[in-house]
């Protein structure tokens, strides 16, 4: 109840001061109401390193007047600040499944749908889990099912769509395995070959246990080891099978390491340590950048995707909720989303960011033609040559050959001690 | 009641940043969880999880290896260091000088002096490089990277040096006159060093031995890194635990932990009466 007060009460001092600053006559051009008094507001956000980006809280600062202070950890950390810190943040840029394990802890609040300006833009894949209405629904945790709330201070999960949303997703993507195409004479063409005893001790798989588990689950399908019944959802059985198959192949000596972080995996394969491995899309830009092949191969039996998005925490009320809300409509006005298309990874609605993308850019990133001019990287460097075509192609090709989403599993528990023990064999 | 007072502070500090934290980690390792949350209860799963389970022997076994093996190392390179220092340099300025040559790899981080192993140890790495420009292999060595060598190696190069400085600092206390007594009543080198200045170093072997020991034992930044996530150490496992949310299996192992490197604190101070011989 005081919770409702507080809330009306701020956001009608907020109109008020909004109603003063356009009298003033001081807003000019972004189309928003409270400019002036959310100008004071700061919201610190948590997230992982992959949007986590200054350039976002420059032009955020500059657009909004918000100012955002970004708080960079590892996946792990952020699940672990999310459930027992929350006091400690205002925004949270989280993965979906992430949220899963997170936002039942209730630290969170959901999201109103009807204050945002474009919540009815957002592609469908986070909101029926189709791309297009008649895609298969990928295995895994898909954003739509950890995307929905009964009311704002609700904690359990709703089947269908509602007005509470858990996160605005903001970047999501296909992930694949990255090669060097210099030190590979063959073509690759399946997960399979991730385990192919040609590559023994040149060969990585991502060292965090849900989506490792993830990589290789894709990789015994494809060898015709094993078939679940739900890669995102493994039974006991099958997690056995998985795990026991991953020490086999270690005690071949078929690793050469594993690794954590982003910029482990960009070592190893700039390094030549590693020519095939699980890779992260910007991961692949980075080796390409240091002027080193390196290809993000698309492979036949389809992509390990991810969402992500943003959430308000609990605590945040009043006038700093209005700046929330401020926020995340921002987010998805079509500078990120341009910003962040051209990265490689993909926003959330895609007719905004179209707009801040001149056409080639579009062409490239997006529907996967030839590029018609050289494709500049954030800052101004050359990262692709006129004439290249985006790996895997366009947003529908890829996007559309998700076979599973990075997941959190019932038997969790058990999938991650199973896990420990391949790492410790 | 002086002594009390006098006594009181670092009490004080000791029981609420020890004390408490210790008891609480003791409780939580009871505790029950899912994968978001505590559950107070009283429940002994985590430790059956802990006893049950072969990777903690396969992950305890493969700790207790490398403790041994940088133990055995870092004693015998840190014992010449310092005997090099205390007996065979002459001139406490030049001594002084050289000590602190020793320290200079200090001057930048752990994980730093950690990463720099890395390019150096790699298949295209300066190492490999020198070796087959050399002629001395013609292919690059695989185990110099992400290896249990190249662990050994790490702690190796980061922990002699907390070998060398406490058996120096006992070194430059023993009397020289006993040297000379021995070596006058007929005794030969290796004597005077098995029968005068190991029994007199013995104080300083083991508080370096605990040093090095705790360090390792305590470690999962090392073994992550060096064996490029291959091998596992308690360490990293209640790490791995730790930031998957499962606190209590982390503190469970935690406790054990902690009683079995108090364990071997205990038996090396049983050896040597470091109160006695300092």
């Amino acid at each position: 109840m005081t919770d409702k007060t507080k809330m009306t009460l701020g956001r009608r001092g907020a109109l008020a001061l909004a109603g003063a600053a356009v009298g003033s006559g001081t807003i000019t051009g972004f189309p928003t109401i409270w400019a002036q008094n959310i100008r004071d507001i700061t919201l610190r956000q948590v997230g992982t390193g992959v949007s986590g980006l200054n350039a976002i809280a420059e032009q955020c600062k500059r657009d909004t007047g918000i100012t955002l202070q970004l708080t960079v950890m590892d996946t792990d950390a952020l699940a672990q600040r999310i459930a027992t810190q929350s006091r400690t943040f205002d925004i949270a840029d989280v993965e979906y499944m992430t949220t899963k394990k997170t936002y039942p802890v209730g630290t969170m609040q959901a999201i109103e749908k009807r204050r945002i300006t474009n919540a009815d833009k957002i592609v469908p894949i986070f909101t029926s889990g189709r791309l297009t209405p008649t895609s298969q629904v990928a295995q895994g945790t898909a954003p739509h099912t950890v995307g929905f709330v009964a009311n704002r201070l609700a904690t359990a999960f709703e089947p269908t769509q509602t007005e509470w949303m858990t996160l605005i997703p903001t970047i999501y993507n296909a992930d694949t395995l990255g090669i060097r195409p210099d030190l590979i004479s063959r073509p690759i063409r399946n997960w399979k070959d991730l385990v192919d005893p040609a590559f023994r001790g040149k060969a990585s798989i991502v060292n965090v246990p849900n989506i490792g588990i993830m990589d290789a689950a894709m990789v015994m399908e494809s060898a015709g080891q094993l078939r679940y019944i739900d890669k995102g959802n493994m039974t006991r059985a099958e997690i056995d099978r998985t795990t026991a198959f991953l020490i086999d192949l270690k005690r071949q000596g078929h690793f050469r390491a594993f690794w954590k972080t982003f910029d482990e995996s960009v070592n190893l394969m700039a390094s030549g340590e590693v020519i095939i491995q699980s890779m992260w899309s910007p991961a692949v830009a980075a080796v390409r950048s240091r002027g080193i092949a390196c290809v993000y191969q698309p492979l036949e039996e389809g992509y390990r995707a991810w969402g992500g998005g943003l959430g308000i925490a609990r605590h945040v009320s009043g006038l700093q909720l209005d700046a929330a809300y401020e926020y995340l409509n921002w987010y998805l006005s079509g500078w990120v989303g341009a910003y962040l298309n051209r990265q490689g990874y993909y926003s959330a609605v895609l007719e905004t960011a179209r707009t801040q993308m001149s056409a080639p850019e579009w062409d490239f990133w997006m529907e996967g033609k030839p590029a018609a001019a050289d494709i500049l990287a954030p800052d101004g460097r050359v990262m692709e040559r006129a004439g290249t075509v985006r790996d895997g192609g366009s947003f529908t090709e890829r996007m559309g050959r998700v076979s599973c989403w990075n997941s959190v599993m019932n038997e969790e528990r058990y999938m991650v001690q199973k896990w420990n023990e391949f790492i410790a064999a | 009641m002086r002594a009390w007072f006098l006594a009181a502070p670092l009490a004080l500090v000791l029981a609420a940043f020890l004390l408490v934290p210790l008891a609480m980690l003791v409780a939580v390792s009871f505790y029950d969880y899912d994968s978001f949350r505590l559950i107070p209860d009283f429940v002994t799963t985590n430790y059956v999880e802990v006893f049950g389970s072969m990777v903690t022997w396969r992950t305890y076994g493969k700790t207790f290896f490398f403790a041994g093996i940088t133990w055995a190392i870092t004693l015998l390179v840190g014992f010449w260091v310092a005997y090099y220092l205390a007996f065979v340099v002459e001139g406490t300025g030049k001594r002084t000088v050289l000590f602190l040559l020793c320290t200079i790899p200090f001057w930048t981080s752990n994980l730093i002096r950690m990463i720099a192993w890395v390019p150096f140890l790699g298949r295209n790495g300066l190492a490999n490089r020198a070796l087959q420009g050399a002629g001395i292999t013609d292919q690059p060595l695989e185990f110099l990277l992400f290896s249990e060598f190249a662990v050994v190696l790490a702690f190796v190069h980061l922990y002699t040096l907390f070998m060398v400085v406490p058996i120096f600092n006992t070194m430059m206390r023993v009397d020289r006159r006993l040297i000379e007594a021995a070596v006058d009543a007929g005794a030969g080198f290796w004597r005077v060093l098995w029968f005068v200045i190991l029994p007199l170093c013995k104080p300083g072997i083991a508080i370096g031995s605990i040093f090095v020991i705790v360090l390792v034992m305590g470690d999962f930044v090392t073994v992550r890194l060096m064996s490029g996530g291959q091998s596992a150490s308690v360490g990293l496992m209640i790490s791995n635990q730790i930031s998957l949310l499962q606190y209590p299996a982390a503190a469970a192992n935690a406790v054990v932990l902690l009683i079995v490197v108090l364990m071997m604190v205990a038996a090396i101070l049983r050896i040597v009466d470091i109160r006695k011989e300092l």
